[in-house]
């Protein structure tokens, strides 16, 4: 199952990191990853972790998303 | 949000498990304009596994010393005459684990026992059963293997784009798979079959933003490729994933419930880890079972019908007694139409 | 190391030992200490409530609770939840060989300080021991009698459309706490079970309003399943709106990462009505006094639908049905 949250690197060790998220922590494999370092916000699919977030990419499409909800439209999703 | 308007009916195809449970969770469905259909592809990686690889790890489930580790969904899969869930019930030692690092544990605890681990899934499934294998091989754990049915999209998606009575407008690419294999994996979609795509997150901003960017291409004759989920989704994908799965799997054909043999398809286990392979192991020889007439999961894998098309749907088939594979995973259409629109 | 084994369970002097020094001691009272095959009640009549209940959960210790607390709050929580005053609880034991008799004791205490809470006496008794491999550490079944010092109908009978639904508080708290402590999953957290009898919570209630149509304790199959129980007979449907329901954020957190749905997770402390929409508020209110409704909410009403049907009205405005569990999600919780 993936994990879509966003989980916050506290701790690192060998072949794990300690990642948190809203006061749930929990152990998750980092070989999948180069060079992870506390504070990055990773994504987590069984027990391993595949990817860093990007924070500037995700900003990118934050403002993307305000671009096509801006006209909160009655009927419209 | 800016216009949905498109002046025909347009299907929208999406094909991960995960979008199409956000869809049914958040109800979006239903806020569509009725011109806008969103239709399932096989993106649940238990039902397009064969009825012959569950009848084979039923039979494995019974052999002396074995321990069976899988994933959730794989417990309630009815195989020919049995499921694991049954096989559980009468004593065989199989165990739910989240993550195939968890059944190389119980490896390690149970050393005089074989531990196999059911290895169903996409691209985003296969580094992490990579990395086991790669794991019990630099550690020698001599106890484990994986009796792999991995399957990998871009083979299925250019097929169903192709297949005329499938009639696809647009596709969410599916984002964790997407996160793997890179944006780059997804282009032929553009340049060769001429549609657009969105490869997009799974919070409902994330597939309402895919809609309406797709709506939009359609409108335009667009067949453009966007990545609105650019914070996890590199052009390239996750290149140190993606060597480590090139060094423990190889791809192969592959046999998908529903939909038959596609080429290249597959992902099985090189030479070099053959003795974490259980098929290799364990002899294990997997027969093609016919499965159940009147069923239609194969045409409901392909888009073509819906759920309630069923005569199943609902009756005989149900989350709990169930018939077809899509009533039986958490990321299955029936499973999923069951118990968010339950409509009979 | 003392455990029990087969001779606690033989009828003879290890088991009058055991009864004598561990469950006359703690479960100390007038009745039980009549020691007849049947304890005697003088002075029971009229309307009563009698309920039974077995309790099998994997661990039997766990954040917030244990397997005795659990027996004698889910059986109080049983009576309660009909109108009735608990008065009184038999317990029966089937212990497995092995078992420690330290983590008897303690379950022993828990029950008899819970049932001192609850204002409820422990009348009578049975224990038996399987061999090891039979019973997994302990099982224990009650049963409750209760009687009654109103006359209000909290069968679901008087429910009406406009009415409100009320919980006391977050949900899925027990389920999941139950999951993290039995699973591999490696998570840390400061959850624990909501495991509480709601005895006094539900006096309160009944105290401030004559118009409560439907009680009832959200165990088994969470919110979902038990409302999905009460209407699916009558016609009208339940609409409860997403963005009401308390769910504390770490339950949230790890039901996103294991897909489950707080609305199907079991409870172990709280409540569910359905009240008339004048009395909702007032009811609210009282609830929020006392500490085990803080976090109480109206979640939903009942609406007009001939469907019999629970329906949730996700935050983004959407509609999906609710259903009955099907599956158990996560087994051996209760």
């Amino acid at each position: 199952m993936c994990i879509a949250v966003p989980l916050e690197v506290i701790e690192i060790y060998d072949e794990e990191a300690l990642v948190h998220y809203k006061g749930v922590k929990m152990k998750v494999n980092i070989l999948l990853l180069e060079n992870v370092d506390l504070g990055d916000y990773l994504l987590v699919h069984a027990g391993c972790a595949i990817e860093k977030l990007d924070k500037e990419e995700g900003k990118k499409t934050q403002r993307l998303f305000d671009e096509i909800f801006s006209s909160e439209d009655e009927g419209e999703i | 949000m800016k216009s949905l308007e498109i002046n025909r009916e347009i299907r929208i195809m999406e094909i991960c498990g995960t979008h199409t449970m956000s869809i049914l969770r958040s109800g979006i469905k239903q806020l569509l304009p009725s011109n806008i259909k969103l239709i399932s592809g096989p993106g649940c990686p238990v039902c397009v596994t064969s009825q012959g690889y569950i009848d084979a790890a039923i039979e494995l489930s019974e052999r002396e010393n074995i321990i069976i580790t899988t994933f959730g969904d794989m417990i309630n899969t009815p195989g020919t005459n049995s499921s694991l869930k049954i096989q559980r019930a009468l004593g065989n030692d199989i165990r739910v684990v989240y993550s195939p690092l968890e059944a190389v544990n119980i490896a390690r605890k149970n050393p005089h026992k074989e531990i196999v681990f059911l290895g169903i899934g996409f691209e985003t499934t296969a580094p992490t059963i990579a990395l086991a294998i790669d794991k019990v091989y630099r550690e020698k754990t001599e106890n484990f293997s994986v009796f792999t049915a991995l399957k990998t999209m871009p083979e299925v998606i250019k097929m169903l784009i192709k297949d005329k009575d499938v009639q696809v407008d647009g596709i969410i690419c599916p984002g964790h798979v997407s996160t793997i294999i890179g944006e780059k994996a997804f282009s032929f979609i553009s340049n060769n079959l001429h549609i657009p795509s969105v490869i997009a997150g799974f919070e409902d901003k994330d597939v309402r933003a895919a809609i309406y960017l797709l709506v939009e291409m359609i409108r335009e004759n667009k067949c453009d490729i966007k990545n609105i989920y650019s914070s996890c989704v590199k052009y390239e994908g996750n290149k140190k994933a993606k060597d480590l799965m090139d060094k423990v799997f190889q791809h192969s054909n592959s046999n998908w419930r529903g939909i038959g043999l596609i080429e290249n398809s597959g992902l099985k286990v090189t030479k070099l880890y053959s003795a974490y392979d259980a098929e290799v192991k364990f002899g294990i020889k997997i027969e093609n079972s016919p499965y159940l007439k009147d069923c239609i999961c194969g045409n409901i894998l392909r888009g073509q019908k819906t759920p309630v098309d069923c005569s199943f749907f609902g009756k005989e088939c149900t989350p709990y007694n169930p018939i077809g594979v899509c009533m039986v995973s958490t990321e299955g259409a029936c499973g999923i139409h069951y118990k968010y629109l339950n409509e009979v | 190391m003392e455990i029990i084994t087969l001779s606690h369970g033989s009828g003879g002097k290890r088991t009058h030992e055991l009864i004598k020094k561990i469950f006359y001691k703690y479960f100390d009272n007038e009745i039980l200490l009549q020691q007849g095959d049947s304890s005697i009640l003088k002075n029971l009549g009229g309307k009563i409530a009698v309920t039974t209940d077995s309790y099998v959960i994997n661990p039997i210790f766990f954040p917030g609770g244990d397997i005795g607390k659990l027996s004698i709050c889910g059986t109080v929580n049983d009576l309660a939840v009909s109108g009735a005053k608990p008065l009184y609880i038999t317990v029966g034991f089937i212990m497995e060989e092995g078992l420690e008799i330290k983590d008897l004791e303690k379950i022993v205490i828990s029950m008899a300080e819970t049932a001192k809470e609850c204002g409820v006496k422990i009348i009578a008794g049975d224990t038996k021991v399987v061999e090891r491999g039979k019973g997994d550490k302990i099982y224990i079944n009650t049963t409750g009698i209760g009687v009654f010092e109103n006359d209000f109908d909290l069968t679901g009978s008087r429910i009406a459309v406009g009415d409100k639904v009320i919980v006391n508080g977050t949900l899925g708290d027990h389920g999941i706490t139950i999951l993290c402590e039995r699973e591999e999953l490696n998570f840390e957290s400061q959850i624990e079970s909501d495991c509480n009898s709601l005895h006094l919570l539900i006096k309160d209630i009944l105290g401030v309003s004559k118009k409560v149509k439907f009680m009832r304790d959200v165990t088994r199959g969470g919110l979902a399943t038990t409302l999905k129980e009460i209407i699916q007979e009558k016609e009208m449907s339940i609409v409860l709106h997403e963005k009401d329901i308390p769910v504390r954020e770490e339950i949230g957190v790890i039901c996103e990462i294991l897909g489950f749905d707080p609305l199907y997770i079991a409870n172990e402390g709280k409540v569910v009505l359905i009240v008339s929409k004048e009395d909702a508020y007032k009811v609210l209110q009282s609830m929020k006094n006392d500490p085990l409704g803080k976090n109480a909410a109206i979640v939903g009403e009942v609406v007009e639908d001939k469907g019999g049907k629970v329906y949730l009205k996700t935050e983004i405005n959407g509609t999906r049905i609710l259903d009955m569990i099907e599956e158990d999600l996560i087994p051996r919780i209760c």
